[in-house]
């Protein structure tokens, strides 16, 4: 048993910046992650990140576009945090000698990006993430943060009250990769989930092996409400075969996407009359597949961003990362030719509920970066708020778990936020294919008042005792189920959808459901047991769908990312509102919360989104 | 009433899992039985009909396996493995196929499939290499896939990566300055000077350097390519100022550190992100004589 104040579960940019934070308040913190932390897929990310550093530019005109960006879904409360901080997040990032792309008087430089009213898109070359995340690293080193890489955090060690707002986190457990050993992490303080996307429940996704929305299923199961899951980012320009991303950075210095018959159709087809390929990722990948699937694409149902006159300086000191990705895999010289892109999963805008301290309606239990929902992307993110989300809100998760300040948020979390039931017809019956399963409620057994190292004990118990009934068992292998499942998304839950394909997903994600209780882990080994780390990620990537796929069929109406074939428009009436998945005695419950459009200088009125 | 999602049970595959509450755990068993037999049998079908759509061209990976602790795979071989090559395949294409059809405890790390999270440098016909960013089709086949060389194999293709994070963390990998501006101003930072770091900026931690470094291999406290190029990210950054400098310096001029580095470029060579590492640790070895002559 481990035991530290604050135990911060993944390694990457919100989960570093989180561990930090925590360590400058004086906790005794440790990161326990899956990768080592320069492993993470933060370090993936191209673009930059938006902050208003620059005369003429202000909090509150970054505030007031990505409000218009998340099609009036994101909360302001959160929002305007998200605004107010980056400058000073991403100064401090400069303090900490992060190796931005610099201006010729010296400062950071920074370029325009899709949705952004002025060029506030601060960044390092196209490989923005990376630097981020090796400075973050850095600086873990430099405190002497306590890192248990290559331990998988498989299980939140709750109590087992009735109510999730009674319940309290109190550890987690992390199965030692390397060894196989279980281990129970107790946090005196608190808990911190920063494991990221779940991409990996498509398979034409951007995101990395690892992206498996562990945090969010492990804090859904433990009875926090997921948010919002229905929206899910598209992001425009990613390659072909691989999925590998190309940089929004390439449309944001002037990249232009033609279709097989030579027009710049975003212009020319009226997508983006004022413009163009810089409209929001939501718009310019539906813009790319309707003219995919009206035959003006190139094979692979692609269509093509050119650079090439950008001019070969420009691009290598402001893009040569992408003529390497380009080169490397598409095998295509971007100096020489355009690049073929399709739209491909990248950004889950959903997770974890919380407010904007981080905190979720489970004491002790907190939440920050992709895997978390404190609503600042709402039905669409723009490019850029990535990376100021995961330092911001990283380390207000992080300075609050290691302090329990009463500071009092304006966002409200749980399930007594709720205002309205939900309803929807499901062609299957969701959740728990055999009740009685030790997955269905929080961790903590029955443990109700007992001491964090019982409650911890007990989840450490609970656990062995499931991954031995995978190792020991025979049956189907977990890859099938999850090729499936990526296949079934991929299908009907992606840039396009309509009802019947959702209840079609609904029905896969079943069928997937029920094989997964044959599921049997073969590698009979303790040492690096891949084979069972997969078979626990892709339960993980079944809940998640499940609640995406029943969010994306109740909302009836077209927001954002979210375009419905059956209601081609937004209805604020009806639909100003988040969706709330929560996992209720082994069964996903529906219902809804208020967006808050309320800001410090008055409301956020939501208008008409045109590029 | 607050769960209100409507479950209708029209499906007809989903009728079995639907238990009538009175049956038998017996019962139950035997249902769910027979429905693993009529999944097996589907799945079998399905893998006849992949196997026979191997007529076209495949690869051969030849892999190297060991697992310490389980009976008859203690002691390394090399397992071979045919897998269907599609153009643009990489060799970590080839062992996600190859695992994910044929046998799942074939171990190995990658995560982001893209050349920047380091973790898939492997030793690929004779030379280290990121598996996602070599095509097989620039390999001779048979294809030969080793854990990295001079590491502890933890098991089939995993080194344990520890020593390389030690020496990362020997030459102070951190940012450090006495002056920094305060509050929201930053430190300025001329464009020449984020070029002359830029390349050494790239490090992803992948270890194929280290690897394939000779010295390295026989004095297992020389610092090595990467750490050294950590330290010269730094020494080079004209933000830390003068005196940061003079003692990362000290750092690099240690025993172990630049002066053993016989300028083989087999660092420069394998690094799958260009980094000139040989030059950089020159680089650093000048800086250091300058440094020392500025005493005389």
């Amino acid at each position: 048993m481990h035991e530290h104040d604050v135990i911060v579960g993944g390694g990457g940019g919100a989960g570093m910046r989180a561990a930090i934070a925590a360590h400058e308040e004086g906790a005794d913190t440790a990161i326990v992650s899956k990768l080592h932390p320069v492993r993470s897929h933060t370090g993936a990310a191209e673009g930059g990140i938006n902050a208003a550093l620059r005369d003429g530019d202000s909090w509150e005109d970054h505030a007031y576009d990505t409000m218009k960006g998340s099609d009036y879904l994101g909360d302001a409360p959160a929002v305007e945090t998200l605004c107010q901080d980056s400058p000073e997040e991403t100064i401090q990032l400069e303090h900490w000698g992060m190796a931005f792309s610099r201006d010729e008087d010296g400062r950071v430089s920074q370029r325009p990006f899709g949705g952004l009213s002025f060029p506030r898109t601060t960044y390092a070359g196209a490989e923005t993430g990376h630097h981020l995340l090796h400075t973050m690293y850095e600086q873990v080193v430099k405190r002497g943060i306590r890192v248990y890489d290559e331990h998988y955090v498989t299980r939140l060690a709750v109590t087992d009250h009735e109510n999730p707002e009674d319940r309290r986190c109190y550890g987690v457990v992390g199965y030692d990769i390397k060894t196989g050993r279980i281990n129970g992490f107790v946090a005196n303080k608190g808990v911190v989930v920063a494991t990221g996307g779940p991409g990996q429940m498509y398979d034409h996704t951007t995101n990395a092996v690892a992206n498996t929305g562990d945090g969010a299923a492990m804090a859904y199961r433990a009875g926090v409400p997921l948010q919002d899951m229905e929206f899910v980012q598209f992001h425009p320009t990613t390659l072909p075969s691989t999925g590998v991303l190309i940089s929004e950075g390439v449309r944001g210095e002037g990249g232009i996407l033609y279709n097989s018959e030579g027009e710049r159709f975003m212009f020319e087809r009226g997508y983006a009359n004022n413009v163009g390929e810089l409209a929001s990722r939501d718009v310019v990948a539906r813009a790319e597949q309707t003219e995919a699937n009206e035959g003006r694409g190139f094979e692979d149902d692609s269509v093509m961003l050119d650079m090439r006159h950008l001019g070969e300086e420009r691009i290598i000191d402001r893009l040569e990362n992408i003529l390497h990705l380009a080169e490397d895999f598409e095998g295509v010289d971007a100096l020489e030719e355009p690049m073929p892109v399709k739209p491909g999963q990248h950004y889950e805008m959903g997770g974890i509920e919380t407010d904007e301290n981080g905190a979720t309606c489970i004491e002790g239990l907190y939440a920050a970066g992709e895997c978390a929902c404190v609503s600042v992307h709402g039905a669409n993110r723009l490019g850029g708020n990535a990376l100021p989300e995961l330092i911001v809100f990283g380390a207000r998760a992080g300075r609050h778990a290691a302090t329990r300040q009463p500071e009092t948020a304006q966002i409200r979390t749980g399930p007594s936020a709720k205002t309205e039931d939900g309803s929807v017809e499901s062609p299957v019956a969701l959740g728990e294919v055999e009740a009685g399963s030790d997955d269905v409620a929080a961790d903590g057994g029955a443990l109700l008042d007992a001491t964090p190292d019982a409650v911890v004990s007990r989840a450490v118990e609970r656990e062995g005792a499931r991954v031995e009934r995978l190792m020991e068992r025979d049956g189907v292998n977990h890859a099938e189920i999850r090729a499936d499942l990526q296949k079934a998304m991929t299908r009907n839950v992606n840039v396009f959808r309509n009802e019947a394909g959702l209840k079609q997903a609904l029905r896969d994600i079943r069928r997937a459901r029920e094989r997964y209780v044959d599921v049997a882990v073969s590698d009979p080994s303790r040492t690096f047991n891949t084979d069972l780390i997969h078979t626990i990620e892709t339960r993980n990537l079944i809940d998640l769908a499940e609640a995406l796929t029943l969010g994306a069929l109740a909302r009836e109406e077209f927001r954002g990312a979210h375009w419905r074939e059956e209601f081609q428009f937004r209805d604020d009436e009806k639909w100003l509102k988040h969706t709330q998945v929560a996992w209720n005695d082994g069964r996903p419950e529906l219902y809804y919360t208020p967006v808050i459009l309320e800001g410090e200088d008055g409301k956020y009125e939501p208008k008409e989104r045109s590029y | 009433m607050s769960t209100q999602i409507t479950e209708t049970e029209t499906e007809s595959e989903t009728e079995t899992e639907e238990q009538p509450a009175g049956d038998a755990p017996a019962v139950q068993q035997r249902r769910r039985m027979e429905a693993k037999r009529a999944r097996a049998e589907e799945e079998e079908a399905e893998r006849t009909a992949e196997e026979s759509a191997l007529d076209g061209e495949t690869y051969t990976l030849k892999v190297f396996r060991y697992d310490p602790e389980v009976a008859g795979k203690e002691r390394p071989r090399f397992d071979e493995f045919v897998v269907p090559y599609r153009k643009g395949m990489t060799v970590l294409d080839a062992l996600i196929y190859a695992r994910d059809h044929y046998d799942s405890s074939l171990t190995f790390r990658h995560s982001c499939r893209q050349a920047i999270c380091g973790s898939d440098a492997m030793f690929v016909n004779g030379r280290q290499r990121l598996c996602c960013k070599t095509q097989l089709s620039d390999l001779s086949n048979p294809v030969r896939v080793e854990p990295l060389p001079h590491q502890e194999v933890v098991k089939d293709l995993v080194v344990d990566m520890q020593h390389f994070y030690d020496q990362m963390d020997a030459v102070e990998p951190f940012f450090q300055t006495n002056d920094l501006p305060s509050g929201l101003e930053e430190q300025h930072q001329t464009r020449e000077n984020r070029e002359k770091i830029k390349m050494s900026t790239r490090c992803i931690w992948c270890g194929a350097c280290q690897s394939s470094c000779n010295i390295a291999a026989g004095d297992n406290q020389y610092l090595g390519p990467a750490a050294i190029n950590k330290a010269y990210r730094f020494t080079m950054d004209e933000r830390e100022g003068e005196d940061v400098k003079q003692h990362r310096l000290a750092v690099v001029e240690q025993e172990h550190g630049v002066w053993r580095c016989q300028t083989q470029f087999s660092c420069t060579e394998v690094c799958p992100k260009d980094i000139p590492l040989t030059k950089h640790i020159q680089e650093l070895k000048r800086e250091a004589v300058k440094n020392n002559l500025k005493f005389w």
